[in-house]
């Protein structure tokens, strides 16, 4: 991983053969697929076919079983590879926001660019208010998350993984705790990310922001990946039977 | 139950002879005696050992705490070993063991007027927060370590700056209701090693002044006293349990 920044060549996100066991729970049977610099990717199924464990794979909140995780041609399944250093390159989005009750928004979005980067305290406060207003939140800087609504604490979470300037995000259905009028603008804020060339792996059962934003379409199913292609062709002309079956099952709603 | 307490109530105030009582226990002058040193040495010296020994209780138990809650085996039966130990022998040993058993066994003396007493009282608060301690890291949930550590953030650096302060909240009213404790138990420390004039505290004061006056009133002074300072921080506790419930 080298300063200059990601390199368009290398794929951002290179998974295989991947397996992961929970003791005797086989949740991810081997999987293989990638992730190119500056593509958007959705990975879609339901839900227990192993969409976050696959997410959380990439960025070592689960350790493999078997297989590989290379992040720019790295391998970080490698035992010798620094996790905490892989980490800063991958922004993680968590359905519960998970922000830091304790700390107010600026410092939700200095923790670590301070802990980890060693930015000094007022580099980090500028990029801070500058990813703030990315997401349209200026104004909530000195808030406490507690006084946030759940779609306003979704954009401080997404805004404080992009202060650590991160190749890559990862979002782990970041709408599906929100109430219904509160996922647009989450939503809005995820397709300017992605239209601003950020590279995305984004889990997600909004069937219209996949069709619309993702260059590629992942459906899962029992730990193995059915069928990809381009979200027209996943979601028009589903080539697998099971897919079908989902995306029925998803239309009822 | 309210009626039993009633009757004795009743009998007490039939049969008690009510002018001893105030000679011996209620004695205006010699309660007047006790000032200003009751307040200016003793209350002074029994909360530099309550400080001390918190301060050492609460270092030493969030050793102990994130011991028992690490996945070494060794440090979580030592942590365990530690906190039944200390829990279930009363704190007059301890101080014992502290200020005789150490300094003959092990040529271990600690320095210091108030060093022996304070080392003892910690050790056994130690044993008590580290419960109160564990309770609160594990009541943080799993989501906040999951967000630091995918922000790069090091496990130490995630136990330090998310887990703790988050854990320290939720410790608040226990914490306190410890301290109160512990602020009893410093009565001990005179009690078993003994005191100076200059480290006297609010019941070795009594005690002496007792002695001197061959009357009971100094002790209902002290009492007084203890519940000058303990009173405040048993309300501080309950309004700090009432006002987290709330914010949850
Ligand atoms: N930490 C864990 N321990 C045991 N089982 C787990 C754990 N995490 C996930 N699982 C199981 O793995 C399966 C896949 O879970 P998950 O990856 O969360 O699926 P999805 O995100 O697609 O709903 C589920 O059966 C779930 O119960
Ligand atoms: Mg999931």
């Amino acid at each position: 991983m080298t300063a200059a920044g990601p390199d368009p060549d290398v794929p951002a996100i290179r998974i295989e053969r991947l397996h992961k066991s929970f003791g005797t729970l086989e949740v991810l049977r081997g999987i293989d697929f990638q992730v190119d610099a500056g593509e958007v990717v959705c990975v879609i199924g339901p839900s227990g076919s192993g969409k976050s464990t696959l997410l959380r794979c990439v960025n070592l909140l689960e350790v493999p079983t078997a297989g590989r995780v290379l992040i720019e041609g790295v391998d970080i399944t490698d035992p010798e590879c620094d996790a905490d250093a892989v980490r800063t390159q991958i922004g993680m989005v968590f359905q519960h926001f998970n922000l830091f009750p304790h700390l107010d928004v600026l410092g939700n979005l200095t923790i670590a660019q301070r802990r980890v980067l060693k930015r000094p305290k007022d580099e980090a406060g500028t990029v801070a208010a500058e990813v703030l207003a990315r997401v349209g939140l200026t104004d909530k800087i000195k808030e406490y998350p507690a006084r946030l609504s759940g779609g306003q604490q979704q954009r401080v979470a997404i805004a404080r993984a992009l202060a650590m300037h991160p190749d890559m995000m990862l979002f782990d259905e970041a709408t599906s705790a929100l109430d219904p009028e509160l996922v647009g603008e989450v939503l809005d804020v995820m397709r300017r990310l992605a239209s601003e060339g950020m590279t995305m792996m984004v889990v997600t059962h909004e069937m219209e922001f996949a069709r619309r934003v993702a260059d590629r379409i992942v459906f899962m199913d029992e730990g193995v990946v059915v069928e990809e292609g381009p979200p027209a062709r996943v979601l028009d002309d589903p080539r697998e039977e099971r897919t079908r079956t989902f995306l029925s099952a998803v239309a009822q709603h | 139950m309210y009626a039993i307490t009633a009757v004795v109530v009743a009998a007490v105030i039939v049969t008690a002879d009510w002018a001893t009582l105030q000679r011996v226990f209620l004695d205006p002058e010699i309660a007047a005696e006790s000032f200003p040193g009751i307040i200016t040495i003793a209350a002074k010296n029994t909360l530099i050992f309550t400080v001390l020994g918190f301060t050492g209780g609460l270092v030493l138990g969030l050793f102990l705490a994130l011991m028992r809650l690490s996945s070494i085996t060794p440090y979580r039966w030592f942590a365990a070993t530690y906190v039944e130990v200390f829990r279930g022998i009363p704190a007059v040993v301890t101080l014992l063991l502290v200020g005789f058993v150490l300094p003959i066994a092990l040529d271990v003396r600690i320095p210091g007027t108030y060093g022996p007493g304070s080392v003892g009282l910690a050790i056994v608060a130690a044993a008590y927060m580290a419960e109160t301690i564990r309770g609160g890291i594990e009541a943080v949930p799993r989501g906040q370590v999951e967000a630091s550590r995918s922000l790069g953030m090091s496990g130490p650096q995630t136990t330090f700056w998310i887990v703790i302060p988050q854990a320290f909240r939720i410790m608040l009213p226990p914490l306190t209701n410890e301290l109160v404790l512990l602020l009893k138990d410093t009565a001990l420390v005179a009690l078993v090693l003994g005191s100076t004039a200059a480290t006297v505290d609010i019941y070795k004061f009594a005690r002496n002044e007792v002695a001197d006056t061959f009357n009971g009133t100094p002790l209902v002074v002290a009492a007084f006293v203890y519940l000058l300072i303990t009173l405040p921080l048993t309300y501080l506790a309950r309004w700090l349990e009432r006002r987290g419930n709330q914010s949850r």
